[in-house]
């Protein structure tokens, strides 16, 4: 009795629990008045259903997230996540060749082989990662205004790459990684799971996730300890946009285009909520990847809930909002703490 | 006591329980008008919570305070302020990106009819209240221009400035020099004789007995006494703060005589080595098992050749000798590749992660040095912990407490319990003791002969001459930047430091204006 209380009180104190909870009050949400939420149908042996979608949809998010969380780790952030995706999605849509495609008819094959042109895209979004991590790490820019220009530049890039045009995408093979079924489930879930298990293996098996924790928390001291602390927040950068670049490949693949002005809009807001939502604080030193997945779910939910209400697409981002500040809230709020105190701050804090 | 002033403030069976520890119990403690009382006690003893709870910065259990007969409960450093108790904290809490001026006057600016601030009051005041202290500075300069010395006197001008009837000084002149530190005592006597209460806390004993009229001993949580000045000693002082007899901390004499044999083999050389606008080339050799003490006063070139010396900051002049071959030393891991390891002077800033656990911290340094794909196991940290908190008897409830909870003197452990862990061949120490009670200072002070004993090099650096001279084998001695003496051996005295710095002084006494300016550029 005594060892399970201890279990759930630790479990308690774990930054992701809120979250959980907040999620499992969604769920309880929809399950009372969302009809058919938990529904799960087969069909031609496939699984439907909100949840499925939910995951399925929050496939991209997912993976953006497991790497801004290591940046976030360092006190750092990046909000060029967004424009990656679009950068990697779009081009490794031109090089599969749309255009090409449409005119050869609806059933042509790549211009270039797909895993070839896969890579490639990635290769670019590591060089974008690269390039954020230079200005960062070497230069010493500070990571939003280094990472804005990356945002504002990126989105132009994807636009000149594909001629200012949306990218349909007519070689089917490319759509088995967003929309194809293995055992009945999106392909897109085993994505999210391998990749969640390489990185859980890069941030737990190897000492990264402690550098990176040590640098959000003391920059200098875990210089003079010997980490290459320049290094080790470049290499951040260059997951995080790796990471969102693989998000891009799975969205364009999911809706078979690359749009290069809609495709990963607003992507960085996203996962930087969840990231913040799974208890990573903005200020660093909390590399909490778990916490960032569920938060990542709890964003996706929470779309997924406001769309089956039917509200009208142009309040979603204000009750998205209302619900964001109250989960913050109680998040910021240590409330046995507050109630205690009611409110007095030692100035000197 | 009678003779002396009413009380001003009375503290009452004041309890203070944090997660794991009883920082207080039942601690009662009277300050009258127009007395200067001290708070001795080793750290983690409760003096600073005390002051805390005082002060309105923590909240006592229970207990009661009375200020002049009236009970008062601050529930903020704002409330108590406003009630006549202005504070100087033991870290300097100041905003560095402002003006002195605005430091001194944040949260009471004065305002001008219209509600504006005024800012020629605010500098005619700042101006006033660093004159008082017989300082002139330029109040509309950043704070963060100045030395921490500086930086340290403003926060007491301020402090003075509220016209509080008690004033707290905690730890006010761990970074002062002696002129410093007589100019604060003057002004410290002039308050008292206005009828101020003043607190005051130090690990100096000197600055206890030469200051206070009254002494408060605190230990573990628990008060031991107060006594007048004239009824104690300081012998009798620090073995009430300690509880143990005084016999067990002063060793050294016989330690100190068995490491004279071959210390001939030079470890590491610096020929040359300096950096422009930092501090001009200047030639360190390091012999292997030796003690090298730096003395000096604050701000006279130190801690920059310790930052050279580590690859902190980058030499544009000078070479490097690993024994005798020629290296490469620009950056922190080519000197830990070299064996070196390094306790910066600034151990919460500089050294320790705080919001990581003891265990965290002592594995830092050896997992950087495997690097990143060996990850020392779970259990493998567990017991490097464990055994250097057994080996350097650090108190910590366990390996998993965060640094930040635990006191001054056992931090500095958990640092030297870090590079202990990667076994380095060098130590490079500026400042190990500094404000950290008499035994940590003792045990450290210990763990360094120990270290030269078993053929390790050490560089030690503190302003307290009396350890430099304790401990070293040979002494560089600085003065503004330079090296102006090196002695060996039987030659390290007391007396000829200070003649090798008042020596150089005398040439050199048209600088002393400047200088203040010269050490703010450093930070």
């Amino acid at each position: 009795m005594e060892q399970k209380h201890k279990i759930w009180k630790s479990f308690m104190r774990r930054p992701e629990c809120l979250t959980l909870t907040a999620l499992f009050g969604l769920l309880l949400f929809n399950l009372f008045f969302t009809k058919g939420f938990f529904t799960i149908q087969i069909r031609d042996g496939h699984f439907y259903g909100s949840l499925i979608d939910i995951i399925k949809r929050g496939a991209p998010l997912m993976i953006t997230v497991m790497g801004l969380t290591m940046v976030i780790a360092t006190g750092g952030t990046d909000i060029s996540v967004g424009s990656i995706a679009a950068i990697t999605g779009v081009f490794t849509a031109s090089l599969i060749g749309g255009d090409f495609a449409f005119e050869a008819g609806a059933v042509s094959g790549s211009r270039v082989p797909l895993g070839m042109a896969i890579a490639a895209g990635l290769l670019a979004a590591a060089m974008i990662g690269l390039w954020n991590g230079f200005l960062v790490a070497k230069i010493g820019i500070p990571p939003l205004i280094a990472t804005l220009m990356m945002q504002v530049a990126g989105r132009g890039i994807a636009e000149l790459i594909a001629s200012g045009k949306i990218l349909t995408i007519y070689y089917k093979p490319f759509y088995y990684i967003g929309s194809g079924w293995l055992l009945g489930l999106p392909v897109s879930i085993f994505l999210v799971l391998a990749l969640g298990m390489l990185v859980w293996l890069l941030l737990r098996k190897t000492a990264y996730g402690m550098y990176l924790t040590a640098i959000g928390l003391n920059k200098t001291a875990s210089a003079f300890s010997g980490i290459k602390t320049g290094m080790v927040v470049w290499s951040a950068f260059v997951f995080s946009a790796l990471m969102a670049g693989i998000a891009g490949i799975v969205t364009s693949s999911e809706i078979r285009a690359a749009d290069p002005v809609n495709l990963g809009l607003y992507l960085e807001l996203d996962a930087i909520l969840a990231c913040n939502l799974g208890g990573n604080s903005m200020k660093g030193g909390r590399c909490n990847l778990a916490g960032s997945i569920i938060g990542a779910v709890l964003v996706q939910t929470l779309t997924t809930t406001i769309y089956s209400k039917g509200v009208p697409s142009e309040t979603i981002l204000v009750y998205k909002a209302l619900v964001v500040i109250l989960v913050g809230l109680i998040q910021v709020t240590d409330w046995s703490l507050a109630l205690k105190r009611r409110g007095c701050r030692s100035e000197a804090a | 006591m009678d003779k002396k002033g009413n009380v001003l403030v009375e503290m009452k069976d004041i309890c203070k329980q944090y997660p794991g520890v009883t920082a207080l119990s039942n601690v009662s403690f009277t300050l009258r008008e127009g007395e200067i009382h001290s708070l001795c006690g080793e750290n983690g003893a409760g003096k600073s919570t005390l002051i805390k709870i005082l002060t309105g910065y923590e909240h006592k259990d229970s207990g009661r305070i009375f200020l002049k007969g009236k009970e008062i409960a601050a529930e903020t450093t704002l409330e108590a302020q406003r009630v006549g108790i202005s504070t100087v904290y033991q870290e300097v809490n100041l905003c560095p990106n402002l003006s002195v001026a605005e430091n001194i006057f944040i949260g009471r600016q004065p305002t001008d009819r219209f509600g504006q601030i005024s800012w020629n009051r605010m500098r005619r005041g700042a101006v006033k209240a660093m004159a008082r202290l017989n300082m002139e500075l330029d109040v509309e300069a950043h704070l963060e221009e100045y030395s921490v010395a500086v930086q340290q006197m403003v926060a007491i001008a301020r402090a003075v400035d509220m016209e509080a009837s008690v004033l707290v000084l905690d730890e006010p002149t761990s970074s002062l020099d002696a002129n410093e530190v007589a100019n604060l005592f003057e002004v410290i006597r002039r308050l008292q004789r206005q009828g101020m209460g003043i607190i005051f806390i130090s690990h100096f004993f000197e600055q206890v007995f030469q200051l206070s009229d009254t002494i408060t001993v605190l230990r573990n949580g628990h008060k031991i006494g107060t006594y007048d000045i004239q009824e104690i000693d300081r012998r009798s002082l620090v073995e009430k703060m300690l509880g143990r007899e005084l016999a067990a901390f002063t060793e050294t004499a016989e330690e100190k005589q068995c490491k004279k044999e071959d210390k001939t083999s030079v470890y590491f050389r610096m020929e040359g080595v300096g950096k422009k606008g930092m501090i001009p080339p200047l030639d360190v050799t390091v012999e292997k098992g030796t003690i090298v003490g730096l003395a000096g006063l604050l701000g006279s070139g130190r801690t920059e050749t310790a930052r050279l010396l580590f690859g902190v900051d980058k030499a544009d002049s000078g070479t490097f000798y690993l024994g005798t071959k020629k290296t490469r030393n620009a950056s922190p891991q080519d000197a830990i590749r070299h064996g070196m390891a390094f306790c910066p002077e600034n151990r919460k800033t500089e050294g320790l992660v705080l919001e990581m656990t003891v265990r965290d911290n002592i594995i830092l340094a050896l997992q950087g040095k495997k690097g990143m794909f060996h990850l020392i196991s779970k259990r493998r940290q567990r017991e490097l912990a464990d055994e250097y908190i057994n080996k350097l008897r650090i108190a910590t409830p366990g390996s998993s407490q965060l640094v930040g909870n635990l006191s001054g003197g056992n931090q500095q452990k958990v640092l030297l319990a870090r590079w202990l862990a990667t076994n380095p061949d060098l130590f490079i120490l500026d400042e190990p003791t500094r404000g950290i009670d008499v035994g940590a200072k003792a045990e450290i002070l210990n763990l360094v002969l120990k270290l030269a004993k078993d053929g390790k090099s050490v560089m030690f650096i503190s302003s307290e001459i009396s350890e430099v001279i304790r401990c070293s084998d040979k002494v560089y001695i600085y003065k503004d930047r330079h090296i102006v003496g090196e002695l060996e051996g039987e030659q390290v005295t007391e007396e000829r430091i200070l003649n090798c710095i008042a020596e150089s002084a005398e040439s050199s006494e048209g600088q002393k204006a400047g200088k203040e300016k010269i050490d703010g550029a450093k930070t």
